[in-house]
């Protein structure tokens, strides 16, 4: 066996040494009884391609040590060299599970580093789709954990109802996923008018749904069995790890950004943040399945105090002119002009903003130089961070309930790599 | 009692030398710290019974190029009891001679330092941890600096001759 090293020189390895050696620098506690197993990159259960390295004894997992990059796209680096505007569209293809979350971050930051704020209706439409994206984020995780752990006919049923979701994003952004709605200073345009009965109705159909969701598996004996007691992580732990979003509130520490430092008029709303107690897969599994409840009920909360007025600031150094006045005003035209081929240029300056995403905490970080492009664009992606306690959570344990710890943390590959 | 001004205070009891300058934009307060204290401030900022920042967010690299110094690492500290943020800002000069591991006081510093490590080069001292995770491991240089370039990909047709002789390999006579 080969493998290239460096641009011109070639070692010789043996396949055990390649195994050992490639990506992850683990030590083997006991490279003589113990075997190497590589788990993925192309596997099922790894929600993507990441790849496992495993020193198992027997089926026992002695030590593991989680290979990413294989989805590496440089996300950062493309943000870096294009226009503000150019680069919302990337944000939504890290987590594409749930791109509203990202375009928020990514909006707010932006807004933060101008120091303005959206308007009032934009602040609610984009709690309201935000909600939506972390309800349809947890539907595939839910559908995804359970074919996971062999309860196959629950995908169907999450992804019915996904699909209702996409729709209403479909609605009013034209895309089913990759919507970029958000935009600086407010939105893509105002939502329609079918779009507040549509959401109306999921608010009423969705209930009973959660319903059967619960009764495939709450009590089914299979489904306890695989999750309860396996993957315990303390809170303590959790923290000390990083971890964020319900894999976090699992444990029991209750960190939910929405509550403590709320953005987008969080603060307006009434809602609750589930917490479990024991930390397990169990816990994690719980405190999602609660979270649809809660998002409901901010959605609700979002639609009845819905207020009118414009859904952009009326700052022209942000948001375009609105084409009938481009016919009328020359000053409009010319700010149209200048802001599709110069772009938005923030004053110099760094800001992070943090939004919960479905997953945890989404951070973005923006430098600002004065320029169209923004100097340094950094996300700090929930899923990423959620992996690194892995390792922690699967010593000692077997390697199906590796799959199932994988599940309850609700990884995605597109924003752990980005 | 702003939490804000409190950390200054207790930072500046501690180790009256260790913060250069404290930035204030947008309702967000950086703290930029000597490179050599950052392990001390750290612990000093978590174990502390009124501050408590006991959640290390972010890691995140900086390139200033042209300016000296040329690099920055921007450490995002959260406290969960008193829900308050802090960013701290590290100066470094030498990407080889980095600030000094923060791992010993929140233990996922390892892994977000990796990740600073193979996309920005800047080596911090004592992390065992560094390696290649997003790039191939024989990948040479990193990324996310300003003076790598983006590279596009190479024109693969040409109508010249030489061009295309160029890149066909020819067996050797």
């Amino acid at each position: 066996m080969t493998i290239a090293a460096g641009s011109d020189t070639i070692q010789e390895l043996t396949v055990e040494e390649l195994r050992a050696k490639v990506g992850t620098g683990m030590e083997i506690s006991d490279p003589e009884e113990n075997m190497l197993l590589s788990m993925g990159p192309q596997h099922p259960s790894t929600h993507g391609v990441l790849r496992l390295l495993l020193e198992l004894d027997g089926e026992t997992i002695v030590n593991m040590a989680p290979d990413i990059g294989f989805l590496h796209t440089g996300i950062e680096k493309t943000v870096e060299s294009k226009k503000y505007l150019q680069g919302l569209v990337l944000t939504d293809r890290m987590d594409y599970l749930s791109p509203m979350s990202n375009n928020l971050g990514y909006i707010l930051a932006i807004e933060k580093l101008f120091g303005v704020e959206a308007t009032p209706r934009a602040q609610v439409i984009r709690v309201i789709l935000s909600e939506l994206a972390r309800v349809a984020s947890h539907l595939v995780w839910l559908g995804t954990h359970a074919i996971d752990l062999a309860a196959m006919s629950v995908f169907l049923y999450c992804f019915r109802e996904r699909e209702y979701i996409l729709d209403l994003f479909e609605m009013v952004s034209g895309q089913r996923m990759m919507g970029s709605y958000f935009r600086p200073g407010g939105l893509w345009r105002d939502i329609p008018e079918d779009f507040e009965p549509a959401v109306r109705q999921f608010l009423d159909f969705f209930p009973t749904r959660i319903a059967d969701y619960e009764a495939l598996l709450k009590r089914n004996p299979i489904w306890l069995k695989r999750t309860k007691g396996v993957g315990v992580i303390s809170g303590e732990d959790a923290v000390d790890w990083g971890m964020t979003g319900p894999s976090l509130r699992g444990s029991g520490v209750g960190l939910d950004m929405r509550k403590t430092q709320p953005y987008s008029g969080y603060e307006q709303y009434d809602f609750d943040v589930p917490v479990g107690t024991d930390g397990d897969v169990y816990s994690r599994y719980r405190c999602r399945i609660e979270e649809f409840t809660q998002s409901l009920r901010i959605i609700e909360q979002a639609l009845d105090k819905l207020p009118g007025g414009p859904v952009n600031i009326d700052d022209r150094k942000i948001v375009p002119p609105p084409r009938a006045e481009l016919g009328q005003s020359m000053e409009a035209v010319i700010h149209h002009f200048k802001l599709w081929t110069e772009g938005l240029k923030p004053p110099v300056g760094f800001v992070s903003q943090v939004v919960e995403s479905p997953r945890g905490l989404f951070i973005c970080y923006l430098r600002s130089d004065g320029t169209a492009m923004p100097a340094r664009a950094h996300f700090r992606t929930p899923s990423y961070v959620n992996l690194a306690s892995l390792p922690q959570m699967s010593k000692g344990l077997f390697v199906a309930d590796a799959v199932a710890i994988i599940g309850s943390i609700d990884i995605v590959l597109g924003e752990i790599d980005r | 009692m702003n939490l804000d001004q409190l950390a200054v205070d207790k930072i500046r009891a501690a180790f009256p030398e260790a913060i250069e300058e404290v930035i204030d934009h947008r309702g967000e307060r950086t703290l930029v710290i000597q490179s050599p204290q950052i392990v001390k401030v750290c612990e000093l900022l978590k174990d502390d019974s009124e501050l408590r920042y006991d959640f290390l967010m972010d890691v995140v690299a900086d390139d200033m190029l042209p300016d000296s110094p040329r690099f920055a690492v921007n450490y995002h500290l959260y406290s969960i009891p008193n829900s308050h943020q802090l960013r701290l800002r590290v100066q470094v000069e030498d990407p080889e001679k980095g600030p000094a591991t923060v791992a010993p006081v929140w233990s996922i510093a390892t892994w977000l330092e990796a990740e600073v490590w193979d996309l920005m080069g800047i080596r911090f001292k004592d992390n065992k941890g560094l390696r290649r995770l997003f790039m191939p491991e024989d990948w040479q240089g990193h990324p996310l600096r300003k003076d790598y370039p983006l590279g596009y990909e190479e024109v693969q047709f040409s109508f010249s001759l030489d061009e295309i002789g160029k890149k066909k390999p020819f067996a050797e006579e």
